[in-house]
């Protein structure tokens, strides 16, 4: 019977189906921060149980972290209790823990893949909505709970209902300018942040192809604001050429013979998706959100649309979100006074983001009165754009760099904004009060982050 | 309760902020947090949760409860608050399953069911609903009105019988580890 690339990993991975209820799954990853973790830990000492499988659990405090003065200790106390309880728990059941200022420690989902600890027909789970961004390699990899975290590390497995299938099809070639961060918006904004709710989604189509690794990454990465489980590319040779002698990753007799079984993964060509949605690269513009969901955007020329509300609820939603963003319909979106620019996180934090963003602002100056933020998504990142000169670029043109974590992506470290400003962000979450109380977020890709960052407005960047 | 908000996210259900906690207790403090009071600390009179009228262990809300972070904390700040079942006509994945493995119960409903408790409640705030796990319905008692509703046929069993997922896969680390044994591994 043909089978999709989600069927047959999660197939292989059914320890047990329950009769009318969920499959019992085997996990073969576990990554663990400091945010969703220490009420899973403490259940298990509650129980009385070791750690099932120590070796398939990697730690990494990344949330709470500051980006500056990682040598010293964490100001904030509450903070810095969060991030000494994981080490705690990391030590108490011998799990493998990259703590600050670790060469590997970093943002959870840009050190796992980095590492080669994220491997094509994987099962991954993360108590973190944005583990979909494994997906890239070809595994099934989605967020959990901490109450599910607290069952991965009892026994190695979970219990989840299988999911319906979607294909997401974007056929043609990207036009100059368009990144796969704004492939991800478009889709976003034509799916709506329940369009794909119920499904596991596998992005297939020329783009997809033909994207590279770092960009598989950030499509699949927000594949949770579409309201899908998670999100995946098949594994092919960029996959392979991407984890060949990557530090963690199968090596010698095992690369071949994993090499051999990652080719056997792809969907076949007759598989049904239960569902198939198709969309054409010509359509895909530089994208920006004006709203206050991921959902709520537009291409880069476009103007803020008319109350699209077809009842009551959905006019008031609509109206509050303009409201609290400060927007009119038919308003032209560039031209936006900018307070600060974030470029970072698990969607945009990795290696060619910056080598984007440094191609752009090289010879040019960050406007005055933008605070601007480049956060590496990991130690490893930081040590890339050092060794590249990315970092005497960007200290020439007025920018500063940061250390790693998760920053400005949401407000649980130092890094917010005020109450009332208005951000760009590369991240993935523009909701009320996201990076900050009153806060006003722009979810965009590196070019709009970077044109935003050189002239203090919302500026389409394919007009620098 | 009645809380006739669509698309509320889990950052609105319990701020960023407040995921600092290393224990499960007093998140019902902090639930809907930044609606319920302001940047001073004082009561918005005109969020309902802080409007005398309304009360009850069942909160009605706007289609698309839950969605955003996985922040099972959301699940535990509408349990600690006292809330034991959520009504809506849509449910965030991640979300509903974390309420089910909280003793809350989800309850989705038609949009004109949903429609019907608002006015209901609004018109008049002692309105009492039946919710019956085991008959799966839900009554609008003004009306007279019911609807069946799904549920997964293991979730209802552990919530009804108070059980938890990880006593279940416990009792099944056999399999799991039969299952390590013939899988392939790299």
């Amino acid at each position: 019977m043909p089978k999709t690339l989600f069927d047959k990993i999660w197939d292989a991975h059914a320890v047990n189906v329950i009769e009318g209820g969920p499959t019992q799954l085997y996990i073969d990853r576990h990554y663990c921060h400091e945010v969703t973790s220490p009420q899973a830990f403490d259940g298990l000492r509650r129980r009385g149980l070791r750690v099932f499988r120590p070796g398939r659990t990697v730690c990494s405090p990344d949330h709470n972290i500051p980006t500056k003065n990682q040598d010293k200790p964490i100001a904030d106390s509450v903070s810095r209790n969060q991030v000494e309880t994981l080490n705690r728990n990391a030590a108490e059941f011998g799990l493998d823990i990259f703590g600050i200022g670790h060469e590997r420690n970093g943002i959870i989902h840009v050190i796992g893949p980095e590492n080669g600890l994220t491997l094509p027909g994987y099962t991954i789970v993360c108590g973190d909505s944005h583990t979909s961004t494994h997906g890239a390699f070809g595994a099934v990899a989605f967020g959990i709970g901490t109450s599910e975290v607290e069952m991965v590390l009892a026994s190695q497995c979970i219990l989840q209902p299988k999911p319906k299938s979607m294909r997401i099809t974007v056929d043609g070639h990207l036009r100059p300018g368009v990144t796969a961060k704004d492939v991800a918006l478009y889709i976003i904004s034509r799916m709506t942040t329940s369009g794909a709710t119920g499904y596991f989604v596998e992005y297939a189509g020329e783009v997809v192809h033909d994207m590279s690794m770092e960009e598989r990454m950030t499509l699949c990465n927000l594949s949770i604001e579409m309201g899908a489980r998670g999100g995946m590319v098949a594994p092919d040779e960029t996959t392979f050429a991407y984890l060949n002698g990557r530090d963690f990753a199968p090596k010698d007799d095992k690369w071949d013979e994993a090499v051999a079984y990652w080719r056997t993964l792809p969907t076949d060509d007759d598989a049904v998706f239960d569902a198939e949605v198709r969309f054409d690269a010509a359509d895909i513009e530089p994208r920006v959100t004006f709203g206050t969901n991921p959902g709520m955007g537009i291409g880069i020329s476009e103007v803020v649309p008319r109350n699209p509300g077809e009842n009551d609820a959905e006019r008031a939603g609509y109206t509050r979100a303009l409201r609290y963003m400060g927007f009119e319909e038919g308003e032209k979106i560039t031209g936006t006074r900018v307070d600060y620019v974030f470029v970072g996180s698990c969607t945009n934090g990795r290696f060619e983001d910056f080598r984007l963003f440094a191609e752009m602002v090289k010879g040019r100056k960050k406007a005055p009165g933008v605070i601007v933020w480049l956060v590496p998504g990991s130690r490893r990142v930081l040590g890339q754009i050092r060794s590249a000169g990315l970092d005497r670029i960007f200290a020439e043109a007025g920018f500063e760099l940061r250390e790693p974590g998760c920053s400005a992506c949401l407000a649980m470290n130092d890094d917010k904004v005020a109450p009332g400003r208005l951000c760009v962000s590369t991240s993935n979450r523009n909701f009320e009060g996201r990076q900050g109380p009153g806060s006003r977020t722009i979810l965009a890709g590196v070019p709009v982050a970077a044109a935003a960052a050189l002239t203090g407005y919302i500026t389409d960047p394919r007009t620098l | 309760m009645p809380l006739p908000v669509e698309n509320v996210d889990t950052d609105q259900i319990i701020p960023a902020r407040f995921l600092k906690a290393t224990s499960r207790e007093g998140f019902g403090d902090n639930l809907f947090r930044d609606w319920r009071f302001d940047k001073e600390g004082n009561k918005i009179d005109s969020f309902v949760l802080n409007d005398p009228r309304y009360s009850g262990s069942i909160l009605i809300a706007g289609k698309n409860f839950g969605s955003g972070s996985s922040r099972e904390h959301a699940a535990w700040a509408i349990h600690d608050y006292g809330f034991r079942v959520v009504v809506s006509s849509f449910f965030a994945d991640i979300h509903k399953n974390n309420e089910l493995n909280n003793f809350v119960l989800p309850v989705v409903v038609s949009d004109e069911f949903l429609k019907e408790l608002f006015d209901t409640v609004f018109a008049s705030p002692g309105s009492q609903i039946c919710v019956n796990l085991p008959d799966q319905t839900i009554t609008n008692l003004s009306t007279g009105h019911m609807e069946h509703f799904d549920i997964n046929p293991y979730k209802k069993h552990c919530l009804l019988n108070g059980l938890d997922d990880i006593s279940y896969l416990l009792s099944r680390k056999d399999d799991t580890e039969d299952y390590e044994r013939k899988a392939k591994h790299y």
